[in-house]
């Protein structure tokens, strides 16, 4: 027996919104961990209900509208952005037999669709909002966004090719043996960075680059418009992790926990790995980032999709 | 006629937004509307049984392709002076030529709807193993060729970015 | 690469060590008695106002948050009033390296947190302390050639009687 989709929707976005809002305590927390401090603990037990509190005080924020904005596209752009990750988790397969909207035979490159998507959630906030730093943060977002999805899709191709299908279900049933991290170590590397780069996190944070660009593109953005870039960051931050563990990870294979758990278990690690990074990476120039990109990890990916595709050939009965 | 909702609900949109693109005075709205209709359109491939069309319309032309234009309009900062002067470009002299050649192909397409109405039938669903197959099946010198088009696009490319980085170094 | 995976390990490491900061109103930190906090005005161990009115600490402010007035009493000079706004004091220290007579000095506290920013203003009555601060023992005027009444001049310590530049005695 299924649920009414309008119940399963409406389920879906308590849920990740609560967790996307959970998250950031836990990152603070986690943050203060391994910095050597303690992070907010004040609130309700070791500091839970920060993020409620946080909440509250961002939704009595004035919600402040630069006169010299394009009204209607600086409302549009955190939408956008909060609209394409929550579309995105969709697909994501949580059990063999169940994940939010179905499966999907083209569910991978439903995803990638709607992360190309977001791109303009951070695009137009930046054009929107009609002041430079905002636009040269637009613009870094574009550019790193743009050529890191091309590596994120390239790094899954060798998934793809050794599954021969793109319905994300099929490929973690294609794990049931190996994980794909062992032999697609190359594109898991890939994938990862590209995964950060495109939720824009630290270290590859180089849209908000607080140090140069005031906080990059939603400079101009108060009140719960930057709550929803915030907490499609976050939401970002958990599609990515659930991405890796259904792509590289073995989605919810695992012995003795039921699959859901293991499913939570292996995202779980994968958002604390984000956090570590955060706290322990320094952020690369932008030039850096780019020539990482297209010098580094491109040949890498492609590199990936030779050796898969001449594996594959080898085994090939015949 | 057995009405698809969905389909002429997408259908609708796409006529719509293609509409206020091309009414749109601010370029970036435009590109908007522009890539609102790709969305559109991409629903309509997947309502008439095309799911891999789809979803690479939507990656392809409203991910990469119109962002790319977003981002050249952001950086040229086309404003009302702007859209002045292009008031006086819309003279009957310079939209004749196209609007012409556009009504022609119209017809075209009419005539063909005509032609091909009557078939109709099941929409079967094409996915994504079928595609691979008839690329690398019959059409794969189209692909090959393809392929050369982009190699010289990718050489092109990194000739120009060369160029600039050894103006650049003296 | 390694150096990034070192980088990682040794954050993650940082797990099992002990914080660096307190949870500040329950544990406080523990502050060295030359710690930079509010500012007192002390007396010399005669219970007199060690301050003379040169102006020095104001000269050296670099926020200009110090204002005084000089006043004259039987030869000792004092203040008149000795205004500290703590609005905008940096808590640099630079007023307590430039006093002559130990009279201003910066003591470890930092709650002084206030509602309404005027009060943030301090007078001498807020500033002026019984005791003698840091420096027990030291008296400006027991050293100093100054004439006041109950020491003449030449009667300080360490110093000789006046010349006679009248006399033909060496
Ligand atoms: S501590 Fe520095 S800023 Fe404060 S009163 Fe003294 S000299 Fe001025
Ligand atoms: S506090 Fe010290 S430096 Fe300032 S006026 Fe008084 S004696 Fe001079």
């Amino acid at each position: 027996m299924t649920p009414p989709p309008l119940v399963v929707i409406a389920a879906t976005l308590v849920v990740l919104l609560g967790l996307a809002t959970m998250l950031t305590w836990v990152e603070r927390r986690l943050l203060g961990l391994w910095q050597d401090r303690y992070g907010p603990n004040r609130v309700g037990p070791g500091g839970l209900f920060q993020a409620v509190a946080d909440g509250i005080k961002i939704l009595f924020k004035q919600d402040w509208i630069p006169p010299f904005a394009d009204r209607p596209v600086f409302v549009l752009a955190p939408a956008i952005g909060m609209m394409t990750v929550l579309l995105a988790f969709g697909v994501i397969p949580v059990t063999a037999l169940w994940s939010i909207a179905g499966d999907l035979n083209v569910g991978l490159l439903f995803v990638f669709a709607t992360m190309g998507l977001g791109v303009y959630s951070v695009v137009l906030a930046g054009w929107a909002s009609n002041s430079k730093y905002a636009l040269l943060g637009g613009m870094r977002a574009a550019a790193q966004m743009i050529s890191y999805e091309v590596f994120m899709g390239l790094s899954t191709l060798g998934v793809v090719m050794t599954t021969g299908s793109f319905s994300l279900r099929d490929i973690v049933q294609a794990q049931a043996g190996l994980w794909f991290v062992i032999p697609q170590c190359l594109g898991f590397v890939v994938f990862l960075m590209a995964g950060i780069a495109e939720t824009h996190r630290l270290p590859f944070d180089l849209p908000e680059g607080e140090n140069e660009l005031g906080a990059g593109f939603h400079t101009e953005y108060s009140g719960m418009k930057f709550g929803m870039f915030f907490l499609s960051e976050y939401a970002g931050i958990v599609l990515v992790s659930a991405l890796v563990t259904t792509l590289y990870l073995g989605g919810w294979q695992g012995p003795v926990l039921p699959p859901a758990l293991w499913f939570a278990a292996k995202t779980g690690a994968l958002v604390c790995l984000f956090i570590l990074l955060r706290a322990a990476l320094p952020r690369p120039r932008y030039d850096q980032l780019m020539a990482l990109g297209w010098k580094i990890l491109l040949p890498l990916s492609l590199l990936n999709i030779v050796a898969t595709g001449a594996v594959l050939l080898l085994r090939a009965p015949g | 006629m057995t009405a698809n909702l969905p389909f002429l609900l997408s259908a609708l949109v796409a006529v719509w937004a293609t509409f206020m693109v091309v009414t749109r005075a601010v370029a970036i709205h435009a590109l908007l509307y522009l890539v609102v209709a790709l969305l559109a359109l991409a629903c309509v491939f997947d309502v008439l049984g095309a799911p891999f069309a789809a979803i690479l319309e939507v990656i392809v032309y409203a991910g990469a392709i119109m962002v790319l234009f977003v981002f050249v309009v952001m950086m040229l900062n086309l404003g009302r002076p702007d859209s002045l002067r292009e008031n006086t470009w819309i003279a009957p002299r310079i939209w004749i030529g196209p609007g012409l050649l556009a009504a022609l192909l119209l017809a075209a397409l009419a005539d063909a709807l005509v032609m091909a109405a009557p078939g109709g039938g099941r929409i079967a669903v094409i996915d994504t193993r079928q595609v691979g197959l008839a690329l690398y099946g019959p059409y794969v010198l189209m692909v090959e060729l393809a392929s050369f088009l982009l190699l010289a696009g990718l050489v092109s490319a990194f000739r120009i970015g060369r160029h600039i980085r050894d103006e650049d170094a003296p | 690469m390694f150096g990034i995976l070192r980088t990682l390990w040794l954050t993650f490491l940082h797990m099992g060590h002990r914080r660096v900061t307190v949870g500040y109103p329950e544990t406080r930190p523990a502050l060295p008695p030359r710690y930079r906090g509010r500012i007192i005005l002390s007396r010399d161990p005669d219970g007199l106002e060690r301050c003379v009115a040169c102006n020095l600490c104001a000269v050296a402010c670099p926020v200009d948050c110090i204002s005084l007035q000089k006043a004259e009493q039987d030869g000792r000079w004092y203040p008149e009033y000795f205004r500290i706004n703590f609005s905008r004091c940096i808590f640099c220290g630079f007023c307590e390296e430039a006093c002559p007579t130990y009279a201003i000095q910066l003591t470890p506290d930092f709650e002084m947190s206030e509602y309404v920013r005027p009060n943030l203003v301090y007078e001498k009555e807020d500033l002026l302390i019984s005791g003698t601060g840091k420096y027990p023992d030291y008296s400006f005027y027991r050293v100093s050639g100054v004439e006041i009444p109950g020491k003449d001049k030449g009667e300080a310590e360490r110093e000789q009687p006046p010349v006679d530049v009248r006399s033909l005695l060496p």
